[in-house]
């Protein structure tokens, strides 16, 4: 028996029986990803091009309906773009750059993401979780064309996942009865209420916030400027404590407002209910249809460890927040760009297990840092006692008349990737650079005439020189990274030097396949990089 | 603290008498709170910590004058410190 819990947009991988659910024999599998969202398809697209077999376990035949996650970030369209399909995002995606918040009728603040120049990618995009998901997989139907690795059973739900010694039994469902098979690792992608958690008896702590929020999309033809606008105490009529309005692809415009917590869920669900609140909002003589609608409420919450032996947790099954700030959906894709290249060398041998600890520790800092950003937005939003309100009131009051207020409101810190501070695969750090490009950062992408910065790094290690030499590539035990020589006068605008050399004369960085910076130098030592290559992939030797 | 301007050495916090007239400052600041309700003298009160802690600038006097408020509260209130 398979359940269905949810109707899909797209069908994109319906059940087909094969082989292996009639052989008594069970069939070994480098990897096996439970759960084909976002982040499950995204890691099975790049253990895939990398050479890395991948199996897909989904219980559905395709893509749920709703827009769900709809803000996709900077770091996250590089991601994609490193997995080849950034620009089918990018082409359907909604580019916005301003945000405006507002505080009844007024404007209090606004922000304007597109100040920096020299990136491939837009600060943010919106497009509707059903076509993220999409064109993963077809991204993934392509490389499977070329014949990469990858495998995807839809209608194939998994019934049970136990640690063995040196792999995980899993048994899975399916129209045609169970069956079962082996994996050399386990990735649970399989969302905020994960059956492979509960499957392990493993817990979920956090945070409860106790706030309604209604989502409606609405389908109209609107001359509203593709900016993110928030209100707090909107001035219309029932329209809670906050309201949102954002623009997606297809003429559909988000639409959330801020219920409370004592709330009719059915009744606040029912079309005239909503009708009448976005009628109050957009004005009495505006057309339009509700696409989707939904109520959720949200929880801020991680699992103690990403890591279980031989199943890893990654995307919303391992964490969750509030969604103010959009670091849901994109995080996740950070968790894989994490965890794809470290899983890729574990499983050719040529890195240790312990290496994927390191995903589990870099990743649940970062998110630490999501949960820390999206509390704080949370309790602005939604005060919790009457003190906090009062002072977020007078924070609103003041920023009408007083600059220093603005930066105070919170209506969401916008995801933005995580510094792995003090990882243990951090190298060192002996560059008088800027501060952004640190040790542990993600790579600034620049513009250069040969093509982006960050599209020339690839998705393997690098070895970025910068008025530096650097040798054409260098192999340690099979590992390589590949040197790529720059001038400072490559890019005229002055960005690869302001975000590379900062006062430094010269630079040589080590970045690592997820384009995070390893080490950097001021000069090329092969000594010190090769030892900065050994850390970054598990295999220093303990002094 | 006999004397000495700061709480602990190697704070920045002045805790000297600083204000020229505190008789007059006292005043000033009791008359504007003049005709409030307890709600809207709250809320004056709010606005105006985010002005000085701005003014302020400096996050460990702010810091350290938050420590010193929770201090001297009543015995009672202190105990769950």
């Amino acid at each position: 028996m398979v359940d269905v819990r949810y109707d899909t947009a797209f069908k994109l991988y319906p059940y087909a029986k094969v082989g292996a659910q009639s052989r008594p024999a069970h069939d070994r599998h480098p990897v096996v990803v439970v759960g084909g969202g976002p982040v499950g398809m995204a890691l099975a697209l790049d253990l895939g091009r990398k050479g890395t077999p991948v199996l897909v376990l989904d219980d559905h035949d395709g893509v749920g309906q709703g827009s769900r996650a709809i803000c996709f970030a900077r770091r996250t369209l590089e991601i994609v773009d490193r997995l080849g399909c950034g620009r089918a995002m990018r082409d359907k995606g909604v580019v916005w750059n301003v945000g405006r918040v507002f505080h009844g009728k007024d404007t209090v603040f606004e922000f304007n993401l597109s100040a920096e120049q020299g990136f491939a990618n837009p600060a943010f995009i919106n497009l509707q979780q059903p076509y993220f998901e999409r064109f993963l997989v077809e991204q993934i139907r392509r490389e499977q064309a070329r014949g990469a690795p990858i495998e995807i059973r839809g209608g194939n739900q998994v019934s049970s996942v136990q640690q063995r010694d040196d792999h995980v039994a899993v048994r899975i469902d399916t129209a045609d009865g169970p069956y079962a098979l082996e994996a050399d690792w386990l990735i649970a992608c399989d969302g905020a209420r994960s059956p492979t958690r509960s499957m392990l008896g493993l817990g979920f702590d956090g945070r409860v916030f106790e706030d309604n929020f209604l989502i409606a999309d609405v389908k109209m033809t609107a001359d509203f400027p593709t900016e993110r606008w928030f209100w707090f105490e909107p001035p219309f009529k029932d329209a809670g404590q906050s309201a949102l309005l954002h623009k997606q692809p297809d003429d559909i415009w988000r639409i959330d407002f801020q219920l409370g917590w004592d709330i009719d869920r059915e009744a606040e669900l029912s079309p005239e209910r909503i009708r009448a609140r976005v009628d109050a909002m957009l004005g009495d003589d505006v057309d339009y249809e509700l696409e989707w609608t939904s109520i959720y409420t949200f929880q801020c919450r991680r699992m103690r460890t990403f890591r279980h032996q031989r199943v890893i947790f990654a995307g919303d099954s391992a964490h969750q927040v509030s969604p103010f700030g959009a670091r849901g959906a994109n995080s996740g894709i950070h968790d894989v760009d994490n965890l794809g290249w470290k899983l890729d060398l574990v499983c050719r041998d040529q890195a240790p297990h312990a290496l994927l600890d390191s995903y589990a520790a870099e990743r649940e800092y970062g998110a630490d840092e999501n949960i820390l950003n999206s509390t704080r937005a949370t309790d602005f939003l939604t005060p919790k006692s009457a003190v906090s309100k009062r002072f977020r009131d007078a924070v609103l009051q003041l920023a009408r008349h007083a600059e220093f207020a603005r930066p105070l409101i919170n209506s969401g810190r916008l995801s933005v990737p995580c510094v792995y501070e003090a990882s243990p695969l951090n190298g060192p750090d002996e560059l008088d650079g800027p501060p952004r490009t640190r040790v542990g950062s993600a790579c600034a992408d620049v513009a250069l005439p040969g093509g982006h910065l960050l599209e020339r790094l690839g998705d393997r290690f690098s070895l970025l020189g910068i008025d530096a030499e650097v040798p054409a590539t260098i192999d340690d035990e099979g590992i390589r990274a590949d040197g790529l020589s720059l001038s400072s006068t490559d890019d005229p605008s002055g960005a690869l030097a302001e975000r590379y050399l900062g006062r430094a004369a010269s630079a040589v960085y080590l970045i690592r396949p997820d384009q995070h910076v390893a080490g950097r130098w001021l000069h090329y030592d092969a000594g010190a990089v090769r030892a900065a290559l050994r850390t970054a992939t598990g295999r220093a030797v303990a002094a | 603290m006999s004397g000495d301007t700061h709480a602990t050495p190697g704070s920045r916090l002045n805790m000297a008498p600083n204000l020229a007239d505190s008789d007059d400052f006292y005043d000033e600041l009791l008359r504007a709170h003049e005709g409030a309700s307890d709600e809207q003298s709250e809320a004056f009160n709010a606005r105006l910590i985010l002005i000085l802690c701005n003014h302020i600038g400096d996050r460990q006097v702010i810091r350290e004058a938050l420590a010193v408020a929770r201090a001297a509260a009543p015995a009672p209130d202190t105990s769950d410190r």
